[in-house]
């Protein structure tokens, strides 16, 4: 993985802001930014500690061409899609989209960080999903809650007690899940065949940008 | 039934504003026949409600009386208030224009003595100050009102209110069967005049105009600096009337967002700056006031009149825009963002937020009832099939007091061009 990412480098040179239009999804957008902060004063997460970089910042950064501090950067991590910037930006740059697209692109080469908090449920949630087409929430929540260990998983467990027996009187969650049965779709191959043909065509798409 | 003279060799001009007004006094004094329609009851339009002029910091009863004397000087100008057009059929070099004409229920007999005003007890809306306080239904729109004569607001008619006016009157001048009628008359060539309006500031959710008291515009400021205004002059904000000493500015309040206005107004930058000056002018070094900025657009010459604001210890320079407006348990509205020079997150609670509105064409979702091109912001554009209409001042473009006179010349030189075709003086 770390190849893709000298090998990006090296095709690109000292122009991120060209790497990041052609590889990032909605990365054409960074330069339409005008710097006027509405974006992070707008962002919920913006008092978290690990907030290091906010959007506008990030797109400065990329048009400087500082490659190492953006791919080193929490920031495009830290959105949790609230849409805020979104709907506000004077520019209407699709603030979030970028950022799932910049975090996106990180990981594909190999760049993200290890212990990443929502990247870890992005990637759950997605293997989750994709698996039947529909999310088993139960294996969800399980896999969440024993990130740290069985001892902390067990503690989130008895806390949220009330709320699942909740949901589970009300229909809306299926303990038999836990086992693997629940809800799916009709056609699981159907999806994986579609699935699997739109990852190759988007590597496909990506691979033959910017080597012309 | 009022009678106006206006042939095809007449030049209509469409608003009384500092442009209308410029464009019918630039056309009658190279002896062309103008007819200028206002639909206030008074002319000088936005001009008038402003405290000051930038950048001389005059005040703009000044420039507007000068205005006016050439007006009470000049025969060929005709000038109808309360006056809207309605309708334009014909072609350049013969239109036919029909014009509604309010009733004001007081005649050209009225003093301006103020006797109707006393008599009367019914309050409404004052419109010239914004809303910001209650006038009586007989009034004097402003001090500076030309025609010098009072109002009386349609809704006392028919009231016992109405009848105590009209007894109150010593000379005769308030005529309660005054009715509104339609106009038709003749033009060569129209100058469309009719300015601009403040961006709603309600359609600004996270600004929360319509939530906060304490949150106001930049026109409703000049309002209350000026010493005509409904505060006297002295900058006391809404909520509780205490002295509003620490004052934010925020600009781009609608413009350069594609969301609301989609170019820069132009003028709210240095509007902003100006205001700064009548915080230090009422409170000294106690007076505070901070910008939050894009960008600051001081075009041109304007630059000196920035650096001058820039070097004031008293104003504070924040490069963001505001986020968010909150209030605190005090009743302060809290300024919520991000600095994006060092990208510091800042919570400031301020006495008073001003919204540098941004300016949106009055034309702009009004159907003008000609064949006229606008863009994409609403402004009218020159239209090369239908050259005998002209837009001039803020009807084209955001501009400021000065451009807008530029741009009126510019209009009312168009349609001289006309109008002497007309009259085969020029080929």
């Amino acid at each position: 993985m770390s190849d893709l990412n000298q090998e990006m480098a090296d095709r690109y040179k000292n122009n991120f802001l060209k790497e990041i239009e052609e590889q990032a999804e909605m990365g054409e957008w960074v330069k339409m930014c005008m710097q006027c902060g509405l974006c992070s004063g707008s962002c919920p997460t913006n008092f978290h500690s690990g907030w290091d970089h906010p959007p506008q910042e990030i797109f400065m950064l990329i048009r400087a061409g500082k490659r190492e501090e953006v791919l080193n950067s929490q920031g495009m991590y830290m959105c949790t899609s609230c849409y805020n910037c979104y709907v506000r930006c004077p520019r209407k740059v699709p603030v979030t989209h970028v950022m799932h697209g910049i975090a996106e692109y990180a990981y594909r080469i190999g760049r993200a960080p290890k212990a990443q908090p929502t990247m870890h449920l992005s990637k759950t949630f997605w293997t989750n999903a994709t698996k039947t087409g529909r999310v088993n929430e139960v294996q969800l929540t399980q896999s969440l809650y024993f990130k740290e260990g069985i001892g902390a998983g067990i503690k989130k467990a008895m806390e949220m007690q009330s709320e699942a027996l909740g949901l589970v009187k009300a229909g809306r969650l299926n303990p038999m899940e836990a086992l693997g049965m629940g809800h799916k779709c009709k056609d699981i191959k159907g999806i994986h065949a579609m699935l699997a043909k739109a990852e190759e065509l988007e590597a496909r798409n990506k691979a033959a940008k910017g080597k012309e | 039934m009022t009678s106006v003279v206006a042939t095809n060799q007449t030049i209509l001009v469409v608003g009384g504003g500092i442009s209308g007004m410029t464009a019918a006094l630039e056309a009658a004094e190279t002896g062309k026949q103008v007819v200028l329609v206002e639909k206030n009851p008074y002319l000088g339009g936005r001009t008038v409600q402003l405290y000051r002029y930038f950048p001389k910091m005059c005040h703009p009863t000044c420039g507007l009386e000068i205005n006016l004397r050439r007006l009470k000087a000049n025969p060929r100008i005709q000038v109808l208030t309360l006056a809207e057009v309605t309708g334009i059929t014909g072609t350049k070099g013969a239109y036919s224009v029909s014009v509604k004409l309010k009733p004001r229920y007081v005649n050209s007999n009225c003093t301006a003595c103020g006797e109707c005003g006393k008599a009367v007890s019914t309050e409404i809306d004052d419109e010239f100050n914004y809303n910001l306080g209650k006038i009586k239904a007989a009034y004097l729109p402003s001090n500076m009102a030309y025609p010098q004569r009072y109002v009386i607001d349609p809704s006392i008619i028919g009231t016992p209110d109405a009848d105590k006016a009209k007894a109150a009157c010593k000379y005769d001048a308030v005529n309660l069967d005054d009715q509104e009628e339609t106009i038709n008359l003749s033009a060569g060539a129209i100058v469309w005049a009719t300015g601009w309006k403040p961006y709603d500031a309600e359609k600004i959710v996270y600004y929360g105009y319509d939530r906060f008291p304490n949150v106001i515009t930049n026109v409703e400021f000049e309002r209350l600096a000026d010493p005509h205004g409904p505060t006297g002059g002295k900058i006391l904000r809404p909520s509780d009337g205490k002295e509003a000493k620490n004052i934010a500015f925020i600009q781009c309040a609608g413009s350069r967002d594609e969301n609301h206005l989609r170019h820069c107004s132009r003028f709210c930058c240095m509007g902003s700056l100006k205001q700064t000056h009548y915080v230090q002018e009422k409170y000294g070094d106690e007076g505070k006031s901070t910008i939050y900025f894009i960008d600051i657009r001081a075009i041109d010459r304007f630059e000196d009149f920035y650096q001058k604001v820039k070097a004031n210890p008293n104003v504070t320079f924040v490069k963001s825009k505001v986020a968010r407006i909150t209030e605190d348990k005090a009743g302060n509205p809290v300024c919520n963002g991000v600095n994006t020079e060092g990208y510091i997150r800042y919570a400031n609670a301020h006495d008073l937020v001003v919204l540098a509105l941004g300016m949106e064409p009055a034309v702009k979702g009004v159907n003008i009832p000609a064949e006229v091109m606008s863009d994409s912001s609403g402004f009218l554009m020159a239209d090369p099939a239908n050259a005998g209409i002209f837009g001039a001042g803020c009807a084209t473009n955001a501009l400021d007091v000065n451009r807008a006179v530029q741009s009126a010349t510019a209009a009312a030189l168009r349609a001289i061009q006309v109008v002497n075709k007309v009259a085969r003086a020029e080929a």
